[in-house]
């Protein structure tokens, strides 16, 4: 039964999946919270190690959430699951490539739906965000200020562009460091 | 060919931090520069539709490739090489995670981490919606469509925050109101 959950699941997420990365955050969340896969303690954590590991993040919960619930076919299972709308609509889109060229550019539906979908995309993204602002996450004044610095070097390239910028405002190195301080403060 | 797509999506699955889009220039270089499989402008009809189409970016960009490239073998090939790196790295995190957690040093660092992951989600969506308004080659001077998208985005968020609505049926519903009122922007001009 939980491998039936498991694949329903995760093939809902890669067929409403768009936009990719943090965009599928909000669909993930809400599945796992449903079903109790996760705390969202543990969502934020595995959200971490995936900005810190190689490969999309989908890629990434999709093989955690399934090994923690139902072990290593839980997890072959779940990662399977989560590429397969990709691989049926991807091939479609393939074999369909000349057709589909010929008949959708410049059809205004086609075209403002796509459109649309960028800022549905956005408010996913801040919903995921929105979400996780909780007790749980930010427990004292210094998650906010850790929280507030760190937006700020995320967004000081698009003001000031240069390699110095670029450095400092990388997610991995903007990770590490947040690890460092919750070492010193905390522990 | 299966081997040669394996092989080249397996480096550029182990060598890219952050997912689908830091992939796109390793897979630029790869693909197009050093392999020559698809052309420059290939390429970029191949991410505008990874995009569009629904699931993980880099996986729908292995899928195009690899069935350009080498059929069915490709696909096969390509797919595996880009999920397998972070499969097998995750599952050796959930092997060992459960029991790391408990070591107090470890549980200090995620204290820091977790507010600074949401930072890392909320930071870049003031430069997301700005690229989505000025979006070039789209018809960008329909001012009320405008308005009307950024009202949507923010309805989803509402929705799926304090609403606890299922981001699928945020998707479904933004998709049928754009067919909609496409639809009377159309039937008025003709």
């Amino acid at each position: 039964m939980i491998y039936l959950q498991l694949f329903l699941s995760f093939f809902q997420i890669g067929l409403f999946g768009f936009g990719g990365g943090l965009a599928i955050l909000s669909l993930i969340q809400m599945e796992v919270e449903q079903h109790g896969w996760m705390t969202q303690q543990e969502f934020v954590d595995i959200v971490a190690v995936s900005q810190v590991t190689p490969g999309p993040i989908g890629i990434n919960c999709a093989t955690y959430v399934g090994y923690t619930t139902a072990g290593l076919w839980g997890c072959v299972l779940a990662t399977f699951a989560i590429v397969l709308p990709s691989l049926i609509l991807m091939l479609s889109i393939c074999k369909a490539y000349f057709w589909l060229n010929r008949h959708f550019t410049g059809n205004p539906y086609f075209e403002q739906t796509l459109r649309m979908l960028r800022f549905t995309v956005i408010g996913l993204i801040a919903s995921a965000a929105l979400m996780l602002i909780k007790p749980t996450n930010f427990i004292d004044t210094v998650s906010w200020i850790i929280f507030a610095v760190v937006a700020l070097l995320t967004v000081l390239p698009n003001f000031a562009k240069n390699k110095v910028t670029d450095i400092i405002s990388h997610p991995i190195l903007l990770i590490v460091l947040a690890g460092l301080a919750g070492y010193v403060i905390y522990a | 060919m299966f081997w040669q797509l394996f092989y080249t999506y397996l480096k550029i699955g182990t060598f890219t931090l952050g997912g689908g889009y830091a992939m796109l220039p390793l897979i630029q270089r790869e693909v197009v520069d050093r392999k020559n499989w698809i052309n420059e402008e290939e390429f970029l009809n191949m991410i505008a539709l990874a995009q569009a189409a629904p699931g993980l970016i880099a996986v729908n960009s292995a899928i195009f490739i690899g069935w350009r490239v080498g059929g069915w073998r490709g696909v096969c090939g390509a797919v595996l090489g880009a999920v397998l790196p972070s499969f097998l790295i995750i599952l050796a995190i959930a092997m060992v995670f459960k029991d790391w957690k408990d070591i107090p040093a470890v549980e200090a660092a995620f204290r820091g981490v977790r507010p600074a992951v949401v930072a890392l989600i909320a930071a870049p969506l003031f430069k997301m919606a700005k690229s989505a308004i000025k979006d070039k080659g789209q018809r960008t001077k329909d001012k009320g469509l405008n308005a009307l998208f950024l009202l949507v985005s923010l309805a989803a968020a509402l929705l799926i925050w304090l609403g606890h609505v299922n981001p699928v049926w945020v998707i479904l519903a933004t998709i049928l109101l754009t067919l909609l009122v496409v639809d009377i922007v159309e039937r008025r001009r003709r």
